[in-house]
């Protein structure tokens, strides 16, 4: 405060004089030294996210990049090839199935679990042996989720022999490798990874709930269901929103778990945006209509972050 | 001056301290990488480095590799070879993204199906010229991969893939070993049971190497070809007389379950636990299978061809294969250090140590003198050719995932064999 005063009672004294130069170093000084504190972090990111960005843009609107010596400028052509590609339109169904049912399913069990944890009727020891029972899933890498899910589901794993065992079925199924089966197998193996992420955030929205709005409600005749419904879901609504935005930008850029499992097979039944972009940049090595690709899923990515980033600003 | 405005001035004193300190050490980086190039150059007297990028020191005995570097930093003072090692997929990464970036290593382990890819971006160096300066006596290689007449790739050794039959599980069926189809056929029906499948086909779209190894070594096994003048033939009798066999095995129920999405090391490991009767299968897997199951009896024999083909048998094989980059500044003592890789005594060392194949045509390695097994192998390899129409080819990993997911559409009966071939041979048409 004292470096803005000072100036200003010089002027005071002698108006008609310009503050000196010492004065006005100060002052640029002064100036600049927010955006100093906050050099290393816009250093960083036009590093890692801005320059990348810019060059994937650019990328998608040459031909050949990175493995032509020369390459030149073709406008939205690599768009109109990713756009009218059928292989894409199948892609783009499967990631909507894919991060639609797994949003759906997280938020159910999420629920399910976060009210069964912050129930009254169990006894602390109880809960703190489901808390760590359900987040285990949330622990293990997608290297991991994928290796193991592909051992549990194999013709000849664990989940076929309760399969035949339990009489559900006369033969070993496929679950990965029949076509009609994979997209929902690998969908389901999503919704085992990523249900504690909802738990855990519902969870700490229930305890955050005043007891007082319950009390208020029984004492309106509310039973347990209208409890949840008016009492519950509107005070968890703001953490509801947010999580299902974020698991939904999330769960559409999933690559690892369906890259492992089944690599977007069988034929192309879990091909995703993420699978059919990698397969064109690493397989084909053409960067250019992968980077159109990228661009494009970006484009979507940021849709859904605008809405979140309007809830977020709503919310505050 | 107020507490804020010092403590604010301190701060912006510490920030542009530290960003100072970070351009004056990318600055002294800058000038040791100058220094560090300038040392390495390949002018009068001075110490070369050669980066040398391959998967293979992983696979080998621990300091195997390492130990023939040190023979030929003896042999060639000056040279020094540093190994960058990783497993295959990373490597593959790296050396792609080097080839992009114009940083690749002086010496690259190959795979043969990215050489066309290397070249197209002009990446590898053409080895024919090398070869030439150097006064090299190619006779002495058993194979050269070449694109326009000029060799990119030299496979160092080779790995075959052959066919594995459990022996137990085929005497308890009473059936022989078969040598052509009907008889695979009619073995793959007789030991298959509720437990024990006849053939196992990985098709995985990940690692599509099935399609090579699993599939097209049906069509190499009888003389067969799916490309003519170099260009895709997928529509050829010998193609699609393969195809219709396969789809003639899944009718039989002979084929392990989920083979869409079996790879390689899933087909290796059910053969082991005795899930399977046989497999193609790389002479590399050999030492796996002893060690897992060192009761397993298994026999290695030539892939079966049609009945009635008396014709050289093509035994399909992979490689590891090396190469020299564009970029290098020191393609003479890259190709130094190939020219000792490929010498008779190194090359029989690394392949012994790979149990693999030479790329040395005089080199013999001490294995197949030892071993019952591996003498069957090398007999069945000599008798025949090797057969990889996949090297060289644009885009072979995409090629073998096109074609595959044709036949997975072949396979869950959505197609019939012809329109597989036909739509596999359109997409191929458009990668060439």
């Amino acid at each position: 405060m004292t470096a803005t005063l000072t100036p200003e009672v010089k002027e005071e004294h002698r108006p008609e004089e310009p503050p000196s130069s010492r004065v006005r170093l100060r002052r640029l000084w002064d100036r600049l030294t927010p955006y100093g504190f906050l050099s290393p972090t816009l250093v960083l990111l036009i590093i890692l996210m801005v320059t990348p960005i810019v060059m994937v843009i650019g990328y998608s609107l040459m031909d050949r990049v990175i493995t032509a010596p020369e390459s030149n400028f073709v406008g939205f052509e690599n768009y109109m090839q990713v756009l009218t590609d059928p292989a894409f339109a199948n892609a783009v169904g499967n990631t909507i199935y894919f991060a639609g049912i797994s949003v759906v399913a997280h938020f159910v069990l999420g629920i399910a679990f976060a009210l069964m944890l912050n129930s009254p009727i169990l006894g602390h020891k109880t809960k703190a042996i489901f808390r760590t029972v359900y987040i285990l899933p949330w622990l293990f890498t997608i290297a991991i989720v994928a290796v193991l899910w592909r051992m549990l589901l194999s013709p000849n794993g664990i989940v076929n022999y309760l399969v035949e065992t339990l009489g559900f079925s006369a033969g070993s199924v496929e679950w990965l490798s029949d076509p009609s089966l994979a997209l929902p197998a690998v969908t389901f193996i999503n919704i085992w990874s990523g249900y504690p992420f909802f738990m855990v955030s519902l969870l700490a929205g229930l305890q955050g709930i005043s007891r007082d709005l319950y009390e208020a409600a029984t004492i309106d005749r509310a039973g347990p269901i209208k409890q949840f419904l008016h009492v519950t879901i509107p005070q968890l609504k703001p953490i509801i929103i947010s999580m299902a935005l974020l698991d939904f930008i999330w769960t559409t850029q999933q690559f690892a778990l369906i890259w492992m499992t089944t690599g977007g097979g069988p034929i192309d039944r879990t091909e995703m945006v993420s699978t059919y972009t990698y397969k064109l940049a690493f397989s084909t090595y053409d960067f250019s209509v992968a980077s159109a690709a990228a661009v494009v899923v970006l484009v979507l990515s940021m849709v859904l972050a605008f809405f979140y980033v309007r809830h977020q600003k709503s919310r505050d | 001056m107020s507490n804020g405005a010092r403590i604010r001035r301190k701060g912006l004193a510490a920030t542009a301290g530290l960003a100072i300190l970070g351009l004056t050490a990318a600055c002294s980086s800058g000038d040791a990488t100058s220094d560090s190039s300038a040392d390495a150059g390949s002018g009068s007297g001075e110490d070369v480095v050669l980066e040398f990028a391959q998967w293979w020191e992983p696979e080998l005995p621990d300091g195997m590799l390492r130990g023939l570097m040190d023979q030929f930093e003896e042999e060639n003072p000056g040279i020094t070879v540093e190994l960058l090692s990783g497993p295959y997929a990373s490597t593959k990464e790296q050396v792609v993204a080097g080839a992009a970036s114009g940083t690749m290593s002086d010496v690259v382990g190959l795979d043969g199906a990215w050489v066309s890819d290397f070249v197209n971006q002009g990446a590898i160096a053409d080895l024919s010229a090398l070869m030439t300066d150097a006064g090299y006596d190619e006779s002495q290689l058993a194979a050269q991969v070449q694109l326009n007449g000029a060799t990119y790739e030299i496979p160092v050794v080779n790995f075959a893939y052959m066919l594995f039959t459990n022996d137990a599980i085929l005497a308890d069926a009473g059936v022989d070993v078969p040598s052509t189809r009907s008889e695979f056929v009619d073995a793959a029906e007789a030991v298959t049971t509720d437990d024990v499948s006849g053939w196992i086909l990985p098709l995985s779209l990940e690692a599509p190497n099935g399609v090579q190894n699993d599939v097209m070594s049906w069509v190499w096994a009888s003389g067969g070809s799916m490309l003519a003048d170099g260009q895709p033939d997928l529509t050829n009798e010998a193609v699609t007389s393969a195809t219709e066999y396969i789809k003639e095995l899944n009718d039989a129920g002979v084929i392990a379950p989920g083979a869409a999405t079996l790879k390689e090391q899933d087909k290796v490991e059910e053969f082991t636990n005795g899930r399977v009767a046989m497999m193609i299968s790389s002479l590399a897997h050999i030492n796996t299978i002893r060690e897992s199951n060192a009761d397993l009896e298994f026999t290695i024999s030539a892939v079966p061809a049609e009945d009635g083909y008396s014709g050289e048998r093509g035994t399909p094989y992979a490689s590891w294969g090396i190469g020299v980059a564009e970029n290098s500044e020191h393609k003479a003592e890259a190709w130094k250090l190939i020219d000792f890789l490929m010498s008779e005594s190194a090359n029989a060392e690394l392949a012994d140590a790979a149990n693999a194949f030479p790329g040395n045509s005089t080199a013999v390695p001490e294995f197949v003198n030892n071993d019952e097994i591996f003498q069957e192998a090398f007999d069945v390899w000599q008798a025949g050719y090797p057969a990889n129409e996949f090297v060289g080819l644009p885009v072979a990993e995409q090629l073998m995932r096109e074609y595959g997911e044709q036949l997975q559409r072949v396979l869950a009966g959505e197609i019939e064999v012809s329109e597989a071939l036909e739509n596999a041979q359109a997409a191929w048409m458009d990668e060439f």
